[in-house]
């Protein structure tokens, strides 16, 4: 199956973007694929380089470039809600890029389910 | 368009799903109501089949009398009246979220049809997309 996810929520004050990384894990290991992961809203904050949490922690952000690098996993990261929030192709992380909310309609049109993590 | 994944690259063109997008939330307090309504401006111009149901505090989103000078914030309840310009016109409110909150289809600011729970779960089955805040 082809499934689509929004993430809605930021890293580490919630803990949408780590259940949305451990679904789209897993649907891949079970043999789905997950072609696309939209960042919205206050979700567009897992796409920064900036990021340094303690070493003793896991690392939210470097854990969606490893899927991107290792399953093809484009990472899109909405214009509009990342330009409120400071978001910038400057600061982006490897495998993220910042496109328009064109991307999440097309993963609905596109993908057999679209899930979304968030409030 | 031009970016898509080669798996994501068949298809799409011509394709009309059923989005249903859930407004869970009141307009102002968190951003997700407003940033939800360019996601529903989006899918229409994607001429997607686009259903908007309001639920819980997302009742308020529709109600009339908005004044948002004291909280310093855009007041962009003008836009769920623009929205019958984008073809968007299937708009759907929970009557137990309106009966909770003492409001009528008379509070607010455009015209909806009032659900109950079993209609709005058999609503929501139909739909391909559901997206929800």
């Amino acid at each position: 199956m082809k499934i689509g996810i929004m993430v809605s929520e930021g890293p580490y004050n919630h803990q949408a973007s780590d259940t949305a990384y451990l679904f789209a894990r897993n649907a891949i290991e079970k043999g789905h694929s997950v072609p696309r992961v939209f960042f919205y809203h206050d979700g567009v904050n897992n796409s920064t380089k900036l990021t340094q949490p303690p070493q003793d922690d896991r690392n939210v952000v470097n854990r969606w470039s490893k899927l991107a690098e290792d399953h093809g996993v484009d990472l899109v990261v909405c214009v509009a809600a990342g330009m409120r929030r400071g978001i910038t192709d400057e600061i982006l992380a490897p495998g993220f890029r910042i496109s328009g909310l064109g991307q999440l309609v097309e993963a609905g049109i596109q993908c057999d389910r679209l899930v979304t993590f968030g409030d | 368009m031009s970016d898509m994944m080669d798996d994501m690259d068949e298809g799409g063109e011509g394709v009309v799903k059923k989005f249903m997008f859930v407004n869970r939330k009141a307009p102002h307090g968190t951003i997700y109501a407003l940033e939800g309504l360019e996601v529903v401006l989006v899918s229409a111009a994607f001429d997607q089949d686009v259903s908007l149901v309001f639920v819980d505090d997302g009742v308020y989103e529709l109600i009339k009398g908005v004044n948002t000078k004291g909280i310093e914030v855009k007041d962009f309840s003008k836009t769920y009246r623009a929205l019958e310009g984008y073809d968007v016109e299937k708009l759907y409110v929970e009557k137990a979220s309106m009966d909770a909150r003492g409001l009528t289809v008379e509070d607010l600011i455009v015209d909806v049809t009032v659900l109950d729970s079993t209609e709005m779960a058999s609503l929501m089955a139909e739909q391909d997309v559901v997206i929800s805040y």
